[in-house]
């Protein structure tokens, strides 16, 4: 049933990304596209991966912006590196524009997920998430997405500590936490509450679960720090030198 | 967004069938169309060959056509599970007042109940398809009552030009359609108008800094993207067409769409014959190139907020 569940559930499992921390590694989407080529989404299809335009499905996308703030000067700004994946909205078009029933919202937990069994591969979810986060597969001929891992974190057979998305789990900045965000004592809200977490294009309207943490403020350039500039170079004043140099630029 | 071929003939195909039915049962039942068997056989045929060719058209973009059933589940939130429930429904409505016409050579009484309904579901097909494009939030051009209100207007005047033209082919006096045709195309012409200047005009509601959420900290600029060859989300939300190409395709569309096929109606309307047939039929190749060029840029000039992600500054 395409309907989301009549009343938002009460445990809203999520992720906290924290982009002061995020180095851009990508070790995440590779992480991710490893477990998920093996879980219920499999296989995460690759067309033509060693040759010319290569194409695939991936739950995880490392963007990296630059933030400038020219009126500051021109050295003033920061690089961050975003990981955009689904967010699993509170209520999300994705899920109410499938016809087939496809596309789901959990009452239990709020993960999205998507019956393959059932998906027609219209592709019209992927065009309602103004995210990006879902990706058809070509070969399989249905839409893929995040599962949030939710082979893992469910998993008895795994020890507990792994019982996170793939994601989270090798993160090596620790830039990634996953936990209840309907829960305002789990230490994933007491994150968001501290560092004023945010939404991700909030005017969509979509509620996202997942949070971004901001940038630190940084401390910038000082009135001593001059950047390094190559304005000045040596200029050769010697007429020999000058034939040296152009006997050797032949 | 990507134009698909498949979803352009879909949407204009079953567009102007659905149009020509709905004009062929109201006309007759308002007594303004003779119960005539071969005008009953001629426009159902065309109709409902319009129709099924579009709505067959539309299975191809699938990557699972033989599940196609299963989207008929969930019309309680999906517009294309409703538009698809609705065309199902349509038909059987269509075919029985087809019977009474053309077998019975009635459209009174209760078949003019099958008929009436028939009309009403036909227009909520249309409807539905042009809901499926303006629910979207993610499209901001879309995302206006001005799409669903082009799609019911485009559907009918098409419509009105093909069934002038299987008029004049059987060879009724088709002065009603070719007047309605004159009285659709302008109107047609004056909503599409419209929703350029609305597209054009209406300020982006979407910036990067906002899907990033790093506005607040300054200029977003995207430095490097994801990955180095487009990905499904690019290739699929990623097509927009440079605005001098739009222009130019603007003007194509309402040559072909609405002033040709006005002129040639006039000249219907003050020949005779076959000189009359020949230009209706004119009219017909006119209007459909026309619409399927003015489909096609519904779908290349319309901007997806995802590609903010990927460096588009606006949406």
């Amino acid at each position: 049933m395409t309907a989301l569940p009549s009343q938002p559930s009460t445990k809203k499992l999520g992720l906290v990304i924290d982009l002061d921390t995020c180095v851009g590694c990508h070790a995440c989407a590779v992480s991710c596209k490893e477990w998920n080529t093996g879980g219920p989404a499999a296989p995460l299809t690759d067309l033509n991966p060693y040759g010319k335009d290569p194409d695939g499905v991936w739950f995880n996308r490392i963007h990296t912006y630059e933030v400038s703030q020219p009126e500051l000067g021109p050295t003033a700004g920061q690089t961050v590196h975003l990981p955009r994946s689904c967010l699993h909205c509170e209520s999300p078009d994705c899920v109410t524009v499938c016809p087939t029933g496809a596309s789901y919202k959990r009452a239990e937990d709020g993960i999205v997920l998507i019956d393959e069994d059932k998906c027609i591969g219209c592709k019209l979810c992927s065009w309602a998430c103004g995210y990006g986060a879902r990706e058809y597969d070509q070969d399989a001929g249905v839409m893929k997405k995040c599962t949030l891992c939710v082979d893992r974190i469910y998993n008895e057979n795994l020890k507990e500590e792994e019982r996170q998305p793939s994601c989270v789990s090798t993160c090596p900045a620790g830039a990634r936490h996953f936990g209840d965000l309907g829960d305002e004592n789990s230490d994933v809200s007491k994150l968001v509450a501290e560092r004023n977490g945010f939404d991700l294009m909030p005017e969509l309207g979509y509620k996202p679960t997942n949070k971004y943490l901001p940038p630190r403020p940084k401390s910038g350039p000082t009135s001593s720090y001059r950047p390094l500039t190559i304005d000045k170079q040596e200029t050769v004043d010697s007429r020999f030198l000058k034939w040296v140099d152009r006997l050797f630029s032949r | 967004m990507h134009p698909a071929l498949s979803v352009i003939l879909f949407t204009t195909a079953s567009g102007t069938g659905y149009g020509l039915l709905m004009l062929l049962m109201i006309l007759n039942l308002n007594g303004l169309l003779p119960t005539d068997r071969g005008l009953g056989m001629a426009g159902f045929a065309v109709g409902l060959t319009l129709v099924t060719g579009g709505l067959l058209a539309s299975t191809f973009h699938l990557g699972h056509p033989e599940r196609a059933w299963r989207a008929m589940s969930q019309w309680r939130t999906s517009w294309l599970s409703r538009e698809g429930v609705a065309a199902i429904a349509t038909y059987p409505l269509v075919l029985i007042f087809a019977a009474g016409w053309v077998i019975v050579g009635s459209t009174s009484g209760g078949w003019s109940l099958a008929g009436w309904l028939a009309i009403v579901l036909a227009a909520i097909t249309v409807s539905a398809t042009g809901m499926i494009y303006a629910s979207l939030k993610t499209i901001p051009q879309w995302n206006n009552p001005l799409t669903v209100v082009n799609y019911l207007v485009l559907a009918l005047a098409g419509g009105a030009v093909w069934l002038t033209s299987v008029g004049q082919l059987i060879g009724i006096d088709t002065n009603v359609l070719v007047l309605l045709t004159l009285l659709l195309l302008p109107i047609s012409w004056a909503l599409k108008y419209s929703y350029w200047t609305l597209v054009d005009k209406v300020p982006a509601q979407y910036d990067i800094g906002s899907a990033t959420g790093l506005g607040g900290l300054g200029d977003v600029t995207l430095l490097e993207p994801p990955h180095t060859e487009p990905n499904f989300v690019q290739k699929e939300m990623g097509f927009t067409i440079a605005r001098r190409h739009a222009k130019k395709l603007r003007r194509t569309a309402v040559i072909f769409a609405f002033v040709l096929p006005t002129a040639l109606m006039v000249g219907v309307l003050m020949t005779s014959g076959g000189l009359a047939t020949f230009l209706s039929v004119l009219a017909l190749l006119s209007v459909s190139g026309g619409l399927l060029t003015e489909r096609w840029l519904f779908f290349a000039e319309a901007v997806h907020v995802s590609m903010l992600f990927y460096g588009t500054q606006k949406a």
